[in-house]
């Protein structure tokens, strides 16, 4: 960040700064904590540049250092990344989010904050922050990229994602109150698609304290860092594929090449799986990659090596570009990086929440470096 | 007989063909006259093989007019980009993320208004006519004489980019030319957008270009249609190079391919393009480059046209050999090999220096090599093969075994033989392989859309798809008896009910060259 260049948010105020020189590199983490979702990162990246070089740097706020009191107010983008691509959001479409639901609740915000650290929802809170002149909380309620509302931190600590506003391109704008965060999904995903199937969305309103406990704190800076670790690896001719297990303290389980990607949409989402071939130490053996949305499990020759709730990070290998999975195709020579993902994922609750038996897998989870490489 | 021309950068090939045989093949450096360089072309072709030009039936021309006006950024019409989305869309105005020279050099006005589709076909605004008219007037004011409109999820429904077409001619008149999206590009409002802007600042060039090719035929008194090669190996006639010049922009590369493939006998290779400095790798399937899948960066700016898919690695003949030949490039001696290789004398161990030293090609003066240490001649070229072995993999998309074509001055550093890969084939007449692909290439029809399945009606929705393309081929001038369905591709699009589904068909067919004389 441009104050603290190279190091986390400041241990004395707990601020720094974002700018729009920061952006390439956070979007490229951000890519890669998108664990190949979280939709085109290209997207968001102009948009916050855009709304950074308009309205000046973005304060960055660590959750510890928030008051009790803070009324935060966190955006995001809700429904199918192709259509993003294509129907871009209007200028406005971020505030009113943000107004409407502060208006309902009867309250002004004093942060915004970010649900989802991977892929282009790392970027949409910037827009919002920049645009209405507020700090942006450093950290996310996922710590990655997942593919339906309700899996946040957030339900984990019991903090309900409604009331919640969402808009459209048009000026429309709704608010829900749910039952369960799962009624929420339900009934935002309905109207997301009558809006156009692109919305902005404002959700899970919290005070201070609850962020300071829910949130997976510094995401955001962290996303800059493995950017930058990524960029600098390759300026200096080093490995950038290490360089990223190392910032997420995960490992390298599995060097292979792309050689059959086999799709279907089911309900909504892009399941499928890929298969790389084995290279280098890995040659002779088959890894199989499980994804919907998001890369979700991760079976050698029939060995369950990593699973969701975990990071499965698919990079290019030799420039350490993160993959998404809708661009995964054969000849693709990949490097896949496990890595661990918050630790209150790993608790009942959270394995439940997000767990391979949510995805459909049934299997327990397995941790990035629970089985002997 | 065929004539089929390329010009490049830095040299202009043409051939004259009958059928598939090579009558006439010449090279020569090309020429800042346009009109010149195909007049000495058409010339010395004659001048090898006399020929009378009444027997010519079509005339083939690949260019880089048109992408090197855009890089050197002269020459381009001052151009409005006119989007159609509003309300939507305006956090990304159009030109974000285009360098400034260049928004510069086409004097860029944009404008927004409302209109836009959804991904179902629903309006996102309706087409405001006023609004539009009041934008015309300000471009009149502002002196555009090129127009780019775009419009959301307009590869799906075309209806608003049409109608804004309309006004903005009644407003603007005929000498304005507009530039549509759906014509242009895919699903991806920026780059398709940017696309369109790049092809409307060409049109001025592309009349003054196609006029000058035209009339440089004619005046040799050769009467034949003539046809521009695209990127995707296809041909358009000149009317519609006159509309969509963008759709030249990678036409050099694709005809070296598709030349060196037809030369070679093959429709389905990997072709390997070993220059001076670097080394350029493409597959071909059914005669056709692979295309590339995602975003094609032209001169600082995100595109999505149709372009093919090339991997470009630093290995050529005047790479530098390093550390007794495990490393070779990507730092090389580039144009300037007749200068520092020590076979010209120079103090600069390159590629080239290694295969002389081994005998296997005879260039400058081997006796300077003499001395060179075998073992680091053959490390490097063993590097070489690994480096280009290790790129025709990456540009595999199956596991079926594709027969690999050499070609290009530095395809002297690759052996008879690659490990893994088998056979290398090295055509003849390799050097004028772009003129060849430029003269053998046929017409294309392709449909790129966005369907809503219905249960139980794919095979029917598949069926429309390909009839259509196949009608477009026709229309575009193929021989309907000879068009067929070269490529298909399906995929679903995540989040969005009702079986949401991208389809891309590509038709192709021999040009009806008789019919249209």
């Amino acid at each position: 960040m441009s104050d603290t260049p190279g190091t986390n948010t400041t241990a004395t105020t707990g601020t720094a700064r974002l700018a729009a020189a920061d952006i390439a590199d956070l979007a490229r983490g951000a890519a890669i904590l998108g664990t190949g979702g979280g939709g085109d990162p290209y997207i968001g990246q102009l948009m916050a540049l855009e709304a950074l070089e308009e309205n000046g740097p973005v304060e960055l706020v660590t959750p510890a250092a928030l008051p009790d009191d803070a009324q935060i107010l966190p955006v995001a983008m809700m429904g199918a990344p192709t259509v993003m691509i294509e129907k871009l959001p209007s200028v406005e479409q971020f505030v009113v989010a943000v107004d409407a639901l502060g208006r309902y609740l009867g309250v002004t915000p004093t942060h915004i904050a970010c649900m989802e650290a991977g892929g282009v929802n790392s970027t949409i809170p910037i827009v919002a922050a920049a645009q209405m002149g507020l700090p942006l909380l450093d950290g996310d309620f996922m710590g990655r990229a997942f593919p339906e509302l309700q899996m946040v931190t957030a339900t984990l600590f019991g903090i309900p994602a409604t009331p919640m506003s969402i808009t459209d391109d048009k000026g429309n704008a709704g608010i829900f109150t749910t039952v369960s965060n799962l009624w929420a999904e339900r009934l935002a995903r309905v109207v997301t698609v009558e809006m156009g199937a692109a919305a902005i969305v404002s959700l899970y309103p919290m005070r201070g304290h609850q962020a300071r406990e829910a949130a997976v704190a510094d995401t955001l800076s962290l996303c800059v860092r493995l950017g930058r670790a990524v960029r600098e690896a390759r300026a200096v001719h080093a490995d950038p594929v290490a360089a990223v297990a190392q910032v997420l303290g995960g490992r390298l389980i599995h060097r292979g090449k792309v050689v059959d990607v086999v799709r279907r949409t089911t309900a909504g989402f892009a399941r499928g799986e890929a298969k790389l071939a084995g290279l280098e130490a890995n040659a002779g053996t088959t890894l199989a990659l499980s994804f919907q949305n998001e890369h979700i499990i991760a079976t050698r020759d029939g060995v369950v090596l990593a699973t969701a709730p975990d990071l499965l990070i698919c990079l290019d290998m030799d420039t350490g570009e993160p993959i998404t999975t809708e661009s995964l195709r054969f000849g693709h020579r990949i490097a896949l990086v496990a890595a661990p993902c918050d630790a209150r994922w790993q608790t009942p609750a959270g394995i439940e929440l997000v767990g391979p038996r949510y995805f459909g897998y049934d299997l327990d989870p397995v941790r990035w470096d629970q089985v002997a490489l | 007989m065929r004539v089929g021309i390329d010009v490049g950068g830095t040299n202009t090939d043409a051939v004259l063909l009958d059928g598939s045989a090579v009558l006439a093949g010449v090279k020569q450096p090309t020429s800042p006259d346009v009109t010149l360089g195909i007049v000495n072309a058409l010339n010395t072709l004659g001048g090898q093989h006399p020929f009378d030009p009444a027997d010519v039936s079509g005339v083939m021309i690949g260019t880089t007019h048109f992408i090197n006006a855009l890089i050197e950024a002269r020459r381009l019409a001052p151009t409005a980009a006119l989007r159609l989305g509003l309300p939507a869309t305006a956090s990304l105005p159009p030109l974000v993320g285009w360098p400034k020279p260049l928004v510069e050099a086409l004097q860029a006005r944009t404008y927004l208004a409302h209109g836009g589709h959804e991904f179902d076909g629903r309006h996102i605004a309706e087409l405001d006519a006023d609004e539009i008219r009041r934008h015309a007037a300000d471009m009149a004011a502002h002196g555009v004489r090129s127009v780019a409109v775009s419009s959301v999820f307009s590869p799906i429904n075309t209806d608003f980019e049409r109608q804004a077409a309309a006004i903005l001619e009644e407003e603007l008149g005929g000498s304005v030319a507009i530039s549509l999206s759906h014509e242009i590009g895919r699903i991806g409002l920026l780059e398709r957008e940017n696309a369109t802007i790049i092809n409307a600042a060409l049109r001025e060039l592309a009349q003054q270009i196609t006029d000058a090719l035209i009339g440089a035929v004619r005046d040799y008194g050769i009467t034949a249609p003539v046809y521009l090669s695209q990127n995707d190996g296809t041909l358009m006639d000149i009317d519609y190079t006159r509309q969509y010049p963008v759709a030249t922009f990678a036409s050099g590369p694709t005809n070296s391919m598709r030349g060196a493939a037809a030369l070679s006998g093959l429709g389905n290779c990997v072709v390997i393009d070993i220059g001076g400095t670097t080394s350029d790798i493409g597959v071909l399937n059914k005669g056709f480059p692979r295309e590339a899948t995602g975003e094609v960066t032209v001169a600082g700016v995100r595109t999505n046209f149709r372009m093919p898919d090339v991997l470009s690695i630093g290995i050529g003949g005047g790479s530098h050999v390093r550390s007794a030949g495990r490393e070779v490039g990507p730092t090389s001696v580039g144009y300037q090999l007749t200068e520092r290789a020590l076979v010209f004398g120079g103090g600069e161990f390159t590629a080239t220096d290694a295969a002389v030293a081994l005998g296997y090609a005879a260039i400058g003066d081997p006796a300077l090599v003499a001395g060179l240490d075998r073992d680091h001649a053959r490390a490097a070229l063993a590097t070489v093969a690994a480096a280009i072995t290790d790129a025709v993999e990456r540009m595999r998309i199956s596991a079926e075994p594709l027969p690999v074509v050499a070609v290009g001055g530095g395809s002297i550093l690759l052996p008879d033989e690659l490990p893994d890969l088998g056979e290398v084939h090295r055509p003849e007449h390799f050097e004028v392989a772009n003129a060849i692909g430029a003269a053998i290439a046929q017409v294309s029809g392709e449909v790129d859309r966005v369907y809503a399945i219905p249960d139980g009606q794919r095979d029917r929705i598949v069926e429309e798809a390909k009839a259509e393309a196949v009608d477009k081929a026709v229309a575009a001038g193929a021989n309907p008896g000879d068009v067929h369905v070269v490529d298909f591709d399906e995929v679903p699009l995540p989040y969005i009910p009702g079986n949401a589904t991208r389809i891309r068909v590509k038709a192709v067919g021999e040009l009806a060259m008789e019919a249209l004389r």
